[in-house]
């Protein structure tokens, strides 16, 4: 079948576009060589949704930026999704650089960015009682806000693919030409797609699919950043967003409240030449304890749950490029998309769903669903409201993560949806089951049996993210294993 | 003259033992400090002995696997033998403790038993 | 929803000599609630022998010690509840409790023995950087899936850690044809019994390379390999020291936590030493009528401990269900200090003390020669040789009632003293 639009890539740019495709009375595909929609940059990063003082005034970036988060109170109630306004905090810590929040502060303004204020050192250590006794003073973002990533992205993919998107998983983009036909002949790993349009959303990949077709070659700079995460029982530790002052002592890192109540801290920013390249190493781990002890006083290290890095898609010129290639029509880059990229995204899809509308003359289809229910949480729920759910389905009565308390239910649903979850982790980013205190040491023997009970997934088969991630190698005692 | 140096698991002091053997006879043993040495080095040096737990395959039970144990003592250099003749057999639920999974087990004359109950499904 | 007595959370070896000794005492209104599909607990993974010399003064392996007490709890006709997951204490001891057939239920006990044992620490916690790929189990976690499931994570083996569970799984996975590379221990001395050591380590020739950690884990899907490095006195690994093994599998057997969610929520006062609560001679938390045991109070060597010190739990919970709470008496303060890490109990009343009171403790280093020594106030009334003190086992120290009523200390204090 010929596709009217395909996108590379079900990260959160690449779903954030399908769904705004899929208002229209198009054909479109996505293709994802991972076996899940966010597996790349969209899974491990700081769930910020930044206020938008940070990027030069006139970028696109500092655009989007503003735009995506306006739009991020609507979305998170279409998508059934947590988004929480906490406010952000830039901490000066050196004296000298108090200008400096001045800067930052005017820059928010010409950028649109709404209730911007500077703090005094009380003031901003009332508002934030774990702040460093350093502190000279602080801006004060009221906008600033912290999503869920792994949520975000998949209720705009499942949303997309309610509307008709089709998703391909586990399908590697290995060449594209362009036709005789004059579409665009895409070579997979798994056969041969073919469209008018393409999008490139391949995160930390778009340069090598840009240079696929164009001869004004991309260059993505993969910039890890490590992270530690912290459990719930410190999560009142900051209720704001932390961000350290970006001076000549360097970046910083920030210290973040997470819309599920725990604590993350990060990230470093190391340049690397390695697309796979997310290993956390002892030097970036210490890094970023070193420089949260700079802005937070006492920050319980001892209650760290994981650790984990993420690589951002950096250009060097540090802006979003979101443009048809000059030398390859119907060829729509969406690239470069570092932070604040999770922040714009839906501004983001809405810029290039724009952009294919009037290159496509696009039509709205009448019966779009502009809304998506998220897995019904049993999270607070009252003695009757869980009775009631038990009787309509006994699986809500079992719990599978005890950290968490996810019931069976839960996990079900999630396998269950669109573009349900076919791996450990495809159940953990849509339930939280196994992402608590004990890391799935739990929960991972019985979340495995519901995989291979639901999906006929022999044991051998089930996998921690796809690919050969392999949990068990085979039955004990040289036995055949009968799914 | 044979020498052989053993960690004594008498206690959570772990000697450090050195045994003297002559024609398989022992010696002298030294470097324990109390009795429960000499005798865990002697028997260790001459006849050392495990008991093997582990699980075999069962069919027709609520579970895929049987725990199991040699119910007694068998020589050490039997246990691969052992593990082998185990990890063959074939076990029918249900099973009871103490019931026989394997007899005279690698021809020790000792018999394997189940360590736990499985039911029949 | 039928209400009891006494409701026991955990259905493991903690919980179900609780229940046995609390029936024994005269209480016929009690329910064990416990998460799994089977009763026993953790047990019934440790399919190793070792269990039970002092209990039944046999060697038992895993199964069967928690099948002597199943027997019991089946035979006392004591009530229990499976795949039942307790999902709140409140201070009040209303148990609020869930599972498939009940829905979700409250029971308003009168008195609670809590008995949810203990999880591993999992790799967040450690700290260990490079990727984060498939093949990296708790040991215990690959324990369940060798033991009970029936399936072998992989091949090629390295275990961090050299607790009992990682020298066992040690010999497990090599017994199910595995290699196993290397036993890693951060500590200069292993957490792990000696004779552990020798029989799983030792007898297939795995070595054991003490002060070494992981310090880089390779594979992007799965593990491919591991490197250790030696560490220092700071247990800061030393560069150069590096050794790389490849390998599929990376056990994890690096300390216990008690399980104390609930404990803390319903606002029992909890020990930073052991993280488990704390507690007076009869087991009792700060909270009167309930009650804890086994490894969810503190980190136990021998099941047999558990079993013994959750009996007492169990009497003394029927006991406080018949008496109420008893508000007389003296309360003498125990503290553990010269090498000595904590006691359990915490706190002594004479009056509602038995004859004799085993009060346990862990030292916090190797003491080869030394003395436990006991304190009334600052006087030393016991003062025991011990030829080996070790952290990964547990030390006791016996107390007479009539001793306490002859002194009437404040305090009791329990040190390690060297030789005079």
């Amino acid at each position: 079948m010929i596709y009217d639009i395909i996108i590379i890539g079900a990260g959160v740019s690449g779903s954030a576009v399908a769904r705004e495709v899929s208002r229209y009375d198009v054909s479109a595909c996505v293709l994802e060589k991972c076996e899940d929609v966010c597996e790349g940059t969209s899974k491990a990063n700081s769930a910020i949704v930044h206020a938008g003082f940070d990027a030069d005034e006139g970028s696109l970036m500092a655009k989007l930026n503003v735009e995506g988060n306006e739009m991020m109170d609507q979305l998170s109630k279409d998508l059934d999704i947590p988004f929480k306004r906490n406010g952000s905090l830039v901490v000066c810590i050196h004296k000298e650089e108090l200008d400096g929040l001045k800067t930052l502060y005017d820059r928010g303004v010409k950028n649109g960015v709404k209730g911007l204020k500077i703090l005094t050192k009380e003031e901003a250590l009332e508002m934030e009682p774990n702040l460093s006794d350093d502190v000279e003073g602080a801006l004060f973002a009221p906008t600033g806000g912290i999503v869920c990533p792994f949520e975000l992205n998949i209720a705009m993919a499942e949303n997309a693919n309610m509307n008709g998107v089709d998703f391909r998983f586990n399908t590697e983009v290995e060449d594209i030409k362009k036709g005789e036909d004059g579409l665009w002949h895409i070579r997979t790993n798994n056969g041969e797609y073919v469209s008018r349009v393409v999008v490139n959303a391949a995160g930390v990949y778009a340069d090598r699919i840009h240079n696929m077709v164009s001869e004004d070659k991309m260059h993505i700079i993969e910039r890890r950043g490590d992270y530690l995460l912290l459990d719930k029982e410190v999560g009142g530790f900051v209720s704001h967003t932390v961000f350290q002052q970006p001076t000549k002592y360097g970046k910083g890192v920030l210290v973040t409240p997470t819309v599920h109540g725990n604590v993350l801290v990060g990230p470093t920013a190391i340049d690397l030449e390695d697309k796979e390249g997310n290993n956390t190493t002892a030097e970036g781990l210490g890094e970023v304890t070193a420089k949260a002890n700079e802005s937070v006083k006492n920050l319980p290290l001892r209650n760290v749950i994981t650790s984990f890095a993420g690589l951002r898609a950096h250009l060097e010129r540090h802006e979003f490029v979101i443009e048809e290639v000059k030398d390859a029509p119907d060829f729509i880059d969406v690239a470069g998309i570092e932070s604040p990229g999770l922040s714009a995204s839906p501004a983001i899809g809405k810029m290039v769903g724009d952009m294919l509308k009037d290159k496509m003359s696009l039509k709205e289809k009448s019966d779009w669903i502009a809304t998506r229910k998220g897995i019904k949480s049993t999270e607070g729920l009252s003695i009757e409201e869980m009775n009631a759910l038990i009787k309509e389905n006994p699986a809500y009565g079992t719990i599978v993560c005890r950290c968490e308390s996810i019931t069976e239910g839960e996990i079900l649903d999630a396998i269950h949806r669109p573009l349900g979850a076919r791996s450990l982790d495809g159940v953990k980013r849509r339930t939280r089951a196994g992402m608590g205190r004990c890391q799935a040491g739990f929960c991972s023997p019985r979340t495995m049996e519901i995989l291979n009970r639901e999906l006929g997934l022999p044991y051998e088969k089930i996998t921690k993210s796809g690919g050969k991630s392999n949990i068990i190698l085979e039955r004990t005692k040289g036995e055949v294993s009968h799914s | 003259m044979e020498k052989r140096d053993l960690t004594c698991i008498g206690c959570p002091m772990g000697c450090q033992i050195t045994v003297e053997l002559e024609d398989g006879e022992v010696i002298s043993v030294k470097g324990n400090t109390c009795a429960i040495g000499d005798k865990y080095a002697r028997n260790e040096v001459t006849h050392p002995e495990r008991t093997v737990t582990t699980t075999a395959v069962i069919e027709g039970g609520d579970k895929p696997r049987v725990s199991v144990k040699t119910a007694g003592n068998i020589p050490k250099d039997k246990i691969f033998d052992a593990m082998k003749e185990i990890d063959s057999t074939i076990a029918k639920a249900p099973v009871h403790i103490g019931d026989v999974i394997v007899k005279d087990v690698a021809g020790t004359g000792v018999d394997v038993v189940a360590t736990r109950e499985i039911a029949a499904v | 929803m039928k209400t009891y007595d006494i409701v026991i959370v955990g259905g493991g070896p903690a919980g179900l000599a609780a229940a046995v000794a609390a029936k024994e005492a005269g209480n016929d209104s009690i329910l064990i609630l416990e998460r799994d599909h089977e009763l026993g607990g953790i047990l019934n993974q440790c399919i190793h022998n070792g269990f039970g010399l002092h209990t039944f003064k046999e060697e038992l392996t895993g199964p069967e010690y928690a099948y002597r007490f199943i027997k019991q709890v089946l035979d006392l006709g004591i009530e229990y509840k499976l795949n039942t997951m307790v999902m709140d204490i409140a201070a009040d001891k209303t148990v609020t409790a869930m599972n498939r057939e009940d829905g979700m239920f409250q029971i308003p006990a009168k008195a609670v023995i809590l008995a949810m044992g203990c999880r591993e620490r999992p790799r967040g916690a450690l700290n260990i950087p490079g990727y984060r790929p498939a093949g990296i189990f708790s040991a215990g976690t690959a324990q369940r899936l060798v033991n009970i499931e029936g399936y072998m994570p992989g091949r090629e083996v390295v275990i961090l850690g050299s607790g009992d569970i990682g020298l066992i799984m040690a010999r497990r996975m090599t017994l199910e044809g595995a290699k196993v590379k290397v036993v890693a221990e951060l500590m200069p001395y292993s957490g792990g019994l000696k004779r552990n050591i020798v029989q799983c380590l030792d007898d297939y020739g795995i070595p054991l390379k003490l002060s070494h950690t992981v310090v880089d884990i390779e594979g992007k899907d799965h593990v491919t390999a591991v490197t250790i490095a030696e560490v220092g006195p700071d247990r800061k690994p030393i560069p150069g020291t590096e050794i790389r093994y490849t390998c599929d599998t990376l056990l994890l057997s690096c300390g216990l936590i008690p399980e104390n969610e609930l404990s803390r929520s319903a606002g029992v006062k909890m020990s930073p030493v052991t993280s488990g609560p704390v507690v007076n001679e009869s087991l009792e938390t700060n909270i009167p009528g309930v009650f804890a045991c086994g490894n969810v109070l503190h980190v136990h060597d021998l099941v047999d401990y558990v079993s013994e010190e959750a009996k007492r739990a169990g009497a003394n919970a029927a006991k406080f269900v018949k008496e109420g709470e008893v508000k007389s008496g003296e309360v003498i303060e125990l503290l553990a200090t010269d090498g000595a890490r904590y006691t359990v109990p915490s706190t002594i009343n004479v009056d509602r003390m038995d004859d004799l009171l085993t009060v346990r403790f862990r030292v916090g280093e190797v003491f080869k020669n030394s003395y436990v020594s006991v304190f009334f106030d600052d006087e030393r009334v016991m003062h025991n040789k011990k030829r080996i003190m070790a952290p990964g086992e547990m030390e006791q120290v016996i107390l007479q009632k009539t001793k306490l009523q002859e002194s009437k200390p404040k305090k009791i204090t329990i040190k390690i003293e060297k030789e005079d």
